[in-house]
């Protein structure tokens, strides 16, 4: 397969903060990347850079192999975690004006369709809800039929229902064969979208990877989740690792049928019981720690 | 450069858009500028105001003072240019030319003002003076003030209407989207340009219209003439808004800016008085603001009937002045 986007020793260096420090990686044609990171990572600048919006301190970006230009422009569809649009221009003129800047463009009934925007296409978009809003981004970025899509934490603020709306669009745009590059903080967004997610923190990558190898190259054990009350026990009354968080406990366990067993032995109720598999949020918290970094 | 005209035209309808659908907006740039020469219309439609102005031709020996030169409430400049002089007293702008020298003076017949002067001049030394007289149409107040006041409010729809707005999308990330498109900071400034110019263009024709209608102004020039030059006026201020607007991302900084600059050319560019009289280095700073140009050059048109020929000047330094504003704004621009 070969890069679409070749990522080489990304580096960028504000006055006293090493925002990005030497970031390397590959996007694939129809390749969904996820770049997952606490806040302060260094995800958006790393994804600035990518779209040629901020200029790195050193390393380079290539677009099919060549460095970010015109075609780069003409091919890339963004979808930046904050923008705003001009005030007084509808959902319809807005798209009509980015379509216009652009030497090629989908039609606009095909846009509107895929991102369900035809019940509020007159509506002023300081008038949009976040989610109708989002919708609306999605389709600016995707106004020149691009071949690389960047979304920078595309469901940041939005309700679940809007979320696993927005998912589906995304789902969609990666069956079209677009290469899509997703940064969030929502493990499970990316464990659902992407191909290959990379695990940044303090400027670079710490792991890259699909979020199943990445799981099984970290785990080999399940998580089984009680009420608090229902098990008063440490960790060596069930030999395993006892986490205890939010009123629950969390037993960490690689034979989980003798733990439950040990569990019936010592009488704890099992009503309230949950097994779950080990997930990208798991292991983002293992390697970054719990605590937001500004 | 290139200019794609879709792209420039995309940018530039929805600017448009924008602005005619924000009616605060537009009612400040309509409004506000009809309010301030209606109401200069009708404050000043009456007599001009009781100053009284006299022109001293500068000596260049020892001459005694007149008695007459010590009289309160007359306001004497120096003056070294005897015919410009006398075409000021022919048009009303002085009420006297005086010449000690050659103990000469001149005054306009049609004038109440150069009836008095002359006067107290015979009262106060001056009997034996040889009177010359010029007899041009009076220019009123008003007449006078007219095109600095369109000036006026096309400077401030310039500044304000561009500059303020390209930080404004600069702050909001309106720009950074942009950037991320194959449109172009030539394209994108250019769009900016011109839809302010037209909008410039269009309340200050329908101001000009509306105001002639109801309080009636003079008008000695050529139309085309006067509208070439509010062009250039325009793009010129335009060009100076741009300049501000290159790199400021903060609207607090732009606007302290914008007036930092736009208060200074209001108080010292000739809008509400002439220059003649102040100091010098104030009429030196004068010619540095690209108001007086304008100013200078659409009075001129407007009062006296000038041509384009007869304004070259003014032109020429309107021209210089964009073509300079423009390279470094346009150099020194940053999408974000």
């Amino acid at each position: 397969m070969s890069a679409l986007l070749s990522i080489e020793n990304l580096v960028k260096h504000y006055p006293g903060v090493k925002a990005v420090n030497g970031v390397s990686f590959e996007l694939g044609q129809g390749v969904c990347f996820g770049l997952l990171g606490p806040n302060g990572a260094g995800k958006t600048t790393t994804v600035e850079m990518l779209e040629g919006i901020v200029t790195p301190t050193s390393g380079q970006v290539l677009y099919r192999g060549k460095a970010l230009g015109q075609r780069f422009r003409n091919e890339a569809g963004i979808m930046f975690q904050s923008t705003a649009l001009q005030d007084y221009i509808s959902v319809y003129e807005t798209l009509t004006l980015f379509r216009r800047l652009y030497p090629v463009s989908l039609p606009l009934e095909e846009l509107i369709e895929t991102c369900s925007l035809g019940e509020f296409l007159e509506r002023d978009t300081r008038r949009l809800s976040g989610g109708q809003r989002q919708r609306l981004l999605l389709a600016i970025a995707l106004v020149n039929n691009p071949h690389i899509v960047f979304l920078d934490e595309p469901t940041t603020g939005l309700d679940p229902q809007a979320r696993h709306n927005f998912w589906e669009l995304v789902r969609r745009i990666r069956e079209d064969g677009k290469a899509i590059l997703l940064t969030t903080h929502y493990m499970e967004e990316a464990y659902m979208l992407c191909d290959e997610v990379a695990i940044m923190d303090r400027g670079q990558i710490i792991a890259l990877d699909t979020p199943q190898a990445l799981l099984a190259a970290h785990y080999n054990d399940a998580v089984l989740q009680l009420p608090e009350d229902d098990f008063t026990g440490n960790g060596d009354d069930v030999a395993a690792t006892v986490l205890r968080h939010d009123g629950k406990v969390e037993i960490l366990t690689s034979d989980v049928e003798a733990t439950i067993r040990r569990l019936i032995e010592l009488h704890v109720p099992l009503q309230g019981l949950n097994i779950r598999p080990r997930t990208l949020e798991d292991l983002f918290l293992e390697l970054t720690g719990k605590e937001l970094r500004g | 450069m290139p200019i794609k005209t879709a792209r420039f035209l995309a940018i530039f309808t929805t600017r448009n858009k924008e602005f005619w659908r924000d009616r605060s907006a537009l009612a400040w740039n309509i409004l506000f500028p009809a309010l301030v020469v209606l109401g200069f219309g009708f404050a000043f439609s009456g007599d001009r105001p009781n100053l009284y102005k006299v022109a001293v031709v500068e000596q260049g020996g020892a001459t005694p003072a007149l008695e007459f030169e010590n009289t309160e409430y007359i306001r004497f400049l120096p003056v070294s240019d005897v015919q410009a002089a006398v075409t000021k007293v022919d048009r009303h702008q002085l009420d006297m030319l005086l010449d000690p020298a050659a103990q000469r003076y001149w005054i306009n017949d049609t004038s109440p003002s150069g009836y008095i002067l002359e006067r107290v001049l015979h009262a106060t030394g001056g009997a034996d003076y040889t009177r010359e007289t010029v007899s041009g149409r009076e220019t009123r107040y008003i007449d006078w003030l007219i095109p600095g006041v369109l000036s006026m409010n096309m400077m401030f729809s310039a500044l304000f209407g561009v500059g303020f707005v390209i930080v404004r999308y600069r702050k909001n990330g309106v720009l950074k989207r942009l950037k991320a498109t194959p449109l172009t900071a030539f394209e994108f400034l250019s769009a900016q340009v011109m839809s302010r110019l037209w909008l410039i263009l269009f309340t200050t024709t329908a101001v000009f219209i509306g105001s002639d209608l109801i309080i009636g102004f003079s008008m000695f020039g050529s139309y085309l003439d006067l509208f070439l030059v509010f062009t250039l006026g325009s793009i010129c201020m335009i060009s100076l808004s741009l300049l501000i607007a290159a790199r400021v991302s903060s609207e607090e900084l732009a606007g302290g800016l914008l007036n930092l600059i736009s208060w200074p050319m209001m108080f010292l560019s000739g809008v509400w008085f002439s220059l003649e009289g102040l100091h010098p280095w104030v009429q030196k700073l004068a010619q540095v603001f690209p108001l007086t140009h304008l100013i200078n050059a659409s009075r001129a048109i407007m009062i006296d009937g000038a041509g384009l020929m007869d304004v070259a000047s003014d032109i020429v330094v309107l021209v210089l002045m964009t073509l300079v504003l423009l390279a470094i704004g346009a150099w020194s621009f940053r999408w974000q």
